[in-house]
């Protein structure tokens, strides 16, 4: 039982968690009387809030809840806490046994924002059954800094123990300098390759805010008495969360860290690349869906599913020149007249796999792919000693991939609230299946075994080492013929094609199929 | 037999006659006189040196391809004698249709002109023509006023002329009897019944492995697929294009598409056909039709609105304002029922020696035009080669899904065939949506029309248009529509009006048609 103590306004708040809990305790016979019986009894008598613990706990040995130690088993229903996003309140919701707690309420599963986290995780004492959605420092991985920091110790890492070949399985981020901390670092690189295009970005910046594009060291210098004086940049309001964001330009993400938290010289300085991949003159990143469970050991799934963003405009590096050229891609498109949110400017990973296949043959893409899973693995263990490991804690990244003409992925960023707000029908249900099958592998409801490799769109990728995709014991010493348990964009629209069949929706079966038809052809059999 | 040779015979002398004027025949002239130099060439056997000479150099493999595409495209003449008209369209009352739908629709464009007052066509200030150069690959960002224009006609204004179409010749008699067709279309043409089409699409048959079923994810890839695409890869080395057109009934290998509809349709991308792309492209350049109008207007209500096809909207511009440039699809009007508009010089009105075809291809765009091209920009990225294979396409099958013709291609045969599949083999359904007012063919007629693109998903789609090339026939359409309405047919049977119907079919992008159709065609008891 753990309560949200600090609110000014608790005996509204108190009414509300006793009612929601007994709701969950008693499995609903809990009646209005008893609570308003109660509301009365508290709201007069009670002045320290940690006391209604006790009180609750009173009323569960009056036979309203159930006991302790044996809630794991016995649980009727699950309560949960989360931020308003329209998807996760719709799977929440419609998720049998599950229910809604509402301001203080008592949770067993809560899927927080990081800024609550931040406020409130070390003062939330958390049951063994409890789960939260967030590492207390997913930071370490999710804040382009402290990624880029890890990354570059993890790879020093590898090249002392494994030798160099290991380490340069690490070279998947462009060349990034913290600033202003490392200026120096980085205006030797600068000098070293003059001519080339950097990118400055703000660590936890959000929809491309802050973001510029710049050749020469006076660019930055101005830039840097600029602002100094203002301080503009991290005083704009920002969005609670990060919506959806069409622009594919990979400087516009959010990492959903509040800015307030970050002073105006934490910036990144980034070798912007060139070269990147187009599709009909777009360029475009790609959204991938990376579940971890646990840190120590490493037990981290990927999604089948995901998609490419498309930028609106054409990509073009002709008009950077001498002055900043600011990629306020979503300012600009949504200015544009033919901006239609709607129509969301997406592709399922699927058809961006196919298209690939179709222009550069299955091996090349294959090659991508597993390019891919490798930026996933390493990422995830150069944060494997820093993240604070909690049983109680998962976590849902966002990994946003640029892809270059060489057909090399690059990780951009890693987002720790990847926006779950749907831009279309097809996202809708992406994004609903994705969650569905991440509360799945959460199992607050036990039934999962331990010994799955897939879960519904999720792929066991990593336990503690490498898995294979044949059955059997994972065999990660086994160099021959391993295959990695990665789908990535095997089966388009994962949530449509449960029913393996005729359609990928409503289940369609072949013999149901049948059926129906011989029930309405009335021919004489031959 | 004597018939048969002559048949033969004549069939011989137009193709010689029509590959004399083509850039094939200059090459092997060319090839020809330069082989004389060499070694092996003697003179007492010259024919025949040269002739082995072709063959091992796989100029006689290019002959064979050319021929084969003549085949393909040519209907054979019923008789020498047979005016060309015949060529076109044999039946009388069907051509004089086709003659009034064009005069319907000339009178709408010219109306739209005069409203507007906007001329056919004027020849762009030089400034213009600058600024259209410079965004030549980003035509789409583009955003012309296109309020006033509407599409000159859509498909179910179409469906309204096929509707009204009578055989004057026929009487259809007010008596019911079981043969009276109840469904929209009232012209008796001969279609293909179940057997017949068996017969006809036998390699879609449940013993063959197809891909869209036998490739799926619970198919072990040793089992069909794997040698299925070693043998494409062994017709794409081969260069023939018979071989190619048969290997693909049983659908082309992702990675392969692109190279195995190029050789069936026999488009090699030579030096030449790109600078003759590059001319018409400078034909844009110079003139400004109205029909450009036109195209913007049809990409920007259906392409670009497309969750797949929106990225490639600038393709779509250099490969729909090239094409109406095109003169030498002219040429198709030979076998096509319609005939290009003739428009007139200012003040010579009806002086045939001052008529102009207009626009200059001869093909006036309808709403849903552009997805005819969306779904080969999957394939092919170079404009150039995208053109070609587009106009081939165009060229060979997609004019007859807009023509009135008897052709058991055209859309009047596949109507007819979709209404006879459905009220022969599912009476009830039938029989139930026309009670309620929803004749089917209201629904699918789009989906024919469009060849199903933009209603499938791209995977499904290319797949389906393997098998029109592979069988150099647009029957499967109807087919498939029957099909969905099988597949559906559940659901169907409870809805009461048409609206609800309309619903049911709404979205077919989840379906997976190689099942729909083997299903459809050889699962069911006939």
């Amino acid at each position: 039982m753990n309560f949200k103590t600090s609110s000014p306004s608790w005996p509204r708040a108190v009414a509300a968690v006793l009612r929601e809990s007994s709701a969950g305790l008693a499995g609903g016979k809990a009646t209005k009387t008893w609570d308003s019986k109660l509301y009365s009894a508290i709201s007069g008598t009670l002045g320290e809030p940690w006391n209604l613990e006790k009180l609750l706990e009173n009323q569960n040995c009056k036979g309203y809840g159930v006991p302790k130690g044996k809630e794991r088993e016995q649980r009727a229903s699950i309560r949960f806490k989360t931020t308003p996003m329209s998807t996760l309140m719709d799977v929440l919701r419609h998720r049998p046994g599950w229910v809604e707690v509402k301001d203080e309420g008592d949770w067993d599963f809560y899927w927080c924002d990081v800024s609550w986290l931040r406020e409130n995780f070390d003062h939330t004492y958390m049951e063994e059954h409890v789960r939260i959605s967030h590492f207390r420092n997913h930071y370490e991985l999710t804040r382009k800094n402290y990624m880029v920091k890890n990354l570059k110790r993890f790879r020093k890492q590898l090249e002392r123990e494994a030798g160099k070949l290991e380490a340069a399985k690490c070279d998947f981020f462009p060349k990034t300098f913290e600033m202003p901390c490392e200026y120096h670092l980085f205006v030797e690189e600068f000098r070293k390759s003059p001519g080339i295009t950097w990118i400055m970005k703000p660590v936890a910046g959000s929809q491309g805010k802050g973001i510029f594009l710049f050749r020469r060291l006076k660019d930055i210098m101005d830039w840097r008495k600029g602002t100094a004086g203002k301080k503009l940049t991290s005083s704009e309001p920002q969005p609670a969360r990060s919506t959806v964001n069409p622009s594919g330009g990979h400087d516009t993400r959010s990492s959903d860290e509040p800015k307030d938290e970050i002073p105006v010289e934490n910036y990144v300085a980034q070798r912007y690349i060139e070269n990147p991949y187009l599709i009909g003159g777009r360029k475009f990143d790609l959204r991938v869906y990376v579940l971890v469970m646990s840190y120590l050991p490493l037990r981290a799934w990927l999604y089948r599913d995901g998609f490419a963003r498309f930028s609106n405009t054409r990509f073009t590096l002709s008009s950077i020149d001498d002055q900043y050229v600011h990629l306020t891609n979503v300012a600009v498109q949504k200015t544009s007249p033919d901006y239609h949110p709607k129509k969301g400017c997406k592709w399922m990973l699927q058809r961006f796999r196919q298209y690939l296949v179709s222009k550069h043959g299955p091996e090349a893409v294959e090659t991508l792919f597993s390019d891919m899973d490798n930026i996933f693995i390493r990422s995830l263990q150069s944060v494997q000693k820093v993240i604070i490991s909690d049983k109680h804690c998962f976590e849902l990244y966002g990994y946003d991939i640029l892809i270059d003409q060489d057909l090399k992925p690059w990780l951009l960023e890693v987002n720790a609230s990847p926006s779950l707000t749907a831009s279309s029908q097809e996202d809708y249900e992406l994004k609903t299946c994705l969650l569905e099958d991440t509360l799945h592998i959460v199992d607050m409801e036990a039934r999962l075994t331990g010994r799955e490799k897939r879960v519904g769109g999720f792929d066991l990728m990593w336990n503690d080492g490498p898995v294979s995709s044949e059955d059997g014991a994972p065999d990660p010493s086994g160099l021959g013929n391993f295959v990695a348990n990665t789908h990535l964009g095997r089966w388009g629209q994962v949530g449509r094609a449960r029913g393996v069949g005729l359609e990928r929706s409503h289940g369609g079966s072949v013999a149901q199929w049948l059926d129906c038809f011989k029930l309405i052809h009335n021919l004489p059999a031959v | 037999m004597l018939q048969e040779e002559s048949d033969l015979s004549l069939v011989i002398a137009q193709i010689v006659q029509k590959l004399k004027g083509s850039n094939l025949y200059a090459q092997l002239e060319r090839q020809a006189w330069a082989s004389l130099q060499r070694p092996e060439i003697k003179l007492e056997s010259l024919k025949e040196d040269i002739k082995e000479f072709f063959k091992l150099s796989g100029w006689e493999k290019k002959l064979q391809n050319a021929v084969y595409s003549e085949l393909n495209v040519f209907p054979l003449p019923s008789h020498p004698a047979a005016p060309p008209e015949h060529l076109k369209e044999p039946l009388v009352y069907m051509r004089k249709a086709q003659g009034s739908w064009e005069k319907r629709i000339l009178k709408s464009l010219n109306s739209m002109c005069t409203e507007l007052s906007i001329p056919l066509a004027r020849k762009r200030p030089v400034g213009e023509q600058k600024e259209l150069l410079n965004k030549w690959n980003e035509m789409g960002t583009d955003e012309p006023d296109l309020s006033l224009f509407r599409p000159v006609y859509a498909p179910k204004d179409f469906l309204e002329v096929l509707i009204n179409l009578r055989n004057p010749n026929y009487e259809n008699g007010d008596s019911l009897s079981f043969r009276t067709h109840l469904g929209l279309i009232q012209v008796p043409l001969k279609v293909k019944g179940i057997p017949e089409l068996k017969e006809f699409f036998v390699e879609l048959g449940l013993t063959t492995g197809q891909l869209g079923i036998d490739d799926s994810t619970q198919v072990p890839p040793e089992l069909f697929e794997n040698e299925h695409v070693r043998i494409g890869q062994k017709v794409l080395a081969e260069q023939d294009s018979a071989a190619a057109q048969q290997y693909i009934r049983q659908g082309s290998p992702t990675a392969l598409r692109a190279e195995l509809w190029a050789l069936i349709l026999n488009i090699s991308s030579q030096p030449e056909d790109i600078l003759y792309y590059e001319q018409l492209k400078t034909n844009v350049i110079q003139h400004d039709l109205l029909v450009d109008s036109l195209i913007y207007k049809d990409v920007k209500l259906t392409a670009s609105n497309d969750d797949y096809y929106f990225v490639f909207e600038d393709y779509l511009y250099q490969v729909l304002l090239c094409f109406s440039r095109d003169t030498s699809v002219l040429g198709h009007f030979a076998y096509n029922s319609a005939s290009p508009p003739k428009s007139y010089i200012r003040g010579k009105l009806g002086l045939e020696e001052y008529a102009v075809f207009y626009p200059p291809n001869g093909v006036i765009p309808f709403h849903g035009f552009s997805m005819y091209v969306a779904p080969l920009c999957f394939l092919y990225h170079e404009p150039s080669k995208l053109y070609q294979i587009f106009r081939e396409m165009y060229v060979r099958f997609f004019f007859r899904l807009h023509s009135i013709s008897s052709h058991p291609s055209g859309i009047v045969s596949l109507c007819l065939l979709f209404e006879t599949l459905l009220q022969t083999y599912l009476p009830q359904l039938f029989y139930h949506l026309r009670e309620i007012g929803a004749q089917p063919l209201r629904i699918s007629f789009k989906w024919m029309v469009r060849a199903f693109s933009g209603y499938l998903a791209t995977d499904q789609l290319l797949l389906l248009w393997d098998r029109i090339l592979g069988y150099n026939s647009l029957e499967i359409l109807a087919v498939l529509a029957a099909a969905v309405f099988a597949f559906r047919a559940v659901n169907l049977m409870e809805v009461t009006s048409l609206a609800a119907a309309e619903a049911v079919l709404a979205d077919l992008s989840t379906l997976k048609v190689m099942p729909l159709l083997q299903i459809f065609l050889f699962a069911t008891v006939t």
